[in-house]
């Protein structure tokens, strides 16, 4: 049924939609993965040296504020992709675009995962500068739902037998679920908090040292990459289970249509 | 160079506890996470092989 879509995008010419043919995305993707690891090693290797040797102690927290190389990029990525995980689910769901839902769900565990490592190196520096692990603040507890949500749309759309109606109803879930997102972000101005105010603000200049900076940017973009190899990953597994029936897929795994293999199915 | 000595280094100024306990939990959800996806991958990749396209 879908065995003809697969083959139009996997021999028409490029267009704007032609990587949303499955097909095209795999191999694409495949492609760049082993790029993207490189990618997400040296920068890691970068973002570290500078923020361990490089990077000076804090004046008033010494040298526990060396958890911000990853606490702000995996607070950052949990924002990002939810946004973003909202994005291609509505659009798999307006356009009925198969492969921007399977990004949707490949997104969710890995969005998970930064919301749980943002709350989890949250604590380990709560506990030395406010002497606390868990505060009920706005930021913590507007990041906590966040995760939730995360945790929420994975078990629904894995509850839903029916594939697309199990993408449509995630997509809700995550589109409703999005107002959240800039109520984490302004939630250190709107209310009065124990966590600080934005690291990086766009209208003043960094009060953070250049160095220290730098690492932290650095360790985004480790992340950033990450994020990428790790989704796309992902996506491809998820295209193979929904795509096993098109002759795309047959090529592929190199068998033939009409051969019956010992331990195939009848 | 913030460190003299490796010693120095593991400690963090007396914080070492937090400071690691973030590292190594990061370190390990980031090493297992692709680990999971690829063997998923491998896993569809067997699946699909060993099924046969029954749409055409």
């Amino acid at each position: 049924m879908n065995t003809s879509a697969a083959n139009a995008g996997a021999t028409s010419p490029l267009r704007l939609f032609t990587f949303s043919a499955p097909s095209r995305f795999y191999s694409l993707t495949g492609a760049l993965l082993p790029w993207l690891w490189a990618i997400t090693i040296v920068l890691t290797v970068v973002g570290l040296y500078i923020g361990f040797f490089v990077a000076p102690t804090d004046a008033t927290q010494g040298e526990s504020y060396r958890i911000i190389f990853i606490h702000v990029p995996a607070a950052w990525m949990a924002m990002l992709l939810y946004l973003v995980m909202a994005f291609w689910a509505g659009v798999g769901w307006a356009f009925n675009a198969r492969l921007a839902s399977m990004l949707a769900r490949a997104i969710a565990p890995t969005g998970a995962m930064f919301a749980f490592l943002a709350l989890w190196t949250g604590a380990f520096w709560g506990r030395p500068t406010w002497g606390t692990y868990w505060v009920w603040d706005a930021r913590l507890t507007t990041t906590l739902i966040l995760l939730f949500l995360y945790l929420g749309y994975i078990a629904l759309v894995n509850a839903i037998d029916d594939v697309r109606r199990g993408d449509q109803a995630g997509a809700l879930l995550a589109l409703v679920g999005s107002v959240n997102v800039p109520i984490i972000y302004f939630s250190v101005k709107w209310w009065n908090t124990l966590h600080q105010g934005a690291t990086i603000s766009m209208t003043k200049a960094p009060t953070m040292a250049q160095t220290m900076l730098a690492a932290m940017l650095i360790m985004t973009f480790a992340f950033w990459a990450y994020a990428f190899a790790v989704v796309f990953t992902r996506t491809r597994a998820i295209v193979l289970e929904r795509e096993s029936h098109t002759a795309w897929v047959d090529e592929l795994t190199g068998r033939s249509a009409g051969t019956i293999r010992p331990g195939d199915r009848p | 160079m913030n460190w003299n000595s490796a010693a120095e280094f593991f400690a963090m100024g007396g914080y070492g506890y937090y400071v690691w306990a973030s590292y190594g939990a990061t370190l390990v959800l980031m090493l297992l996470e692709p680990v999971l996806a690829r063997k998923r991958h491998a896993q569809a990749l067997r699946e699909a092989a060993a099924d046969p396209g029954d749409e055409r």
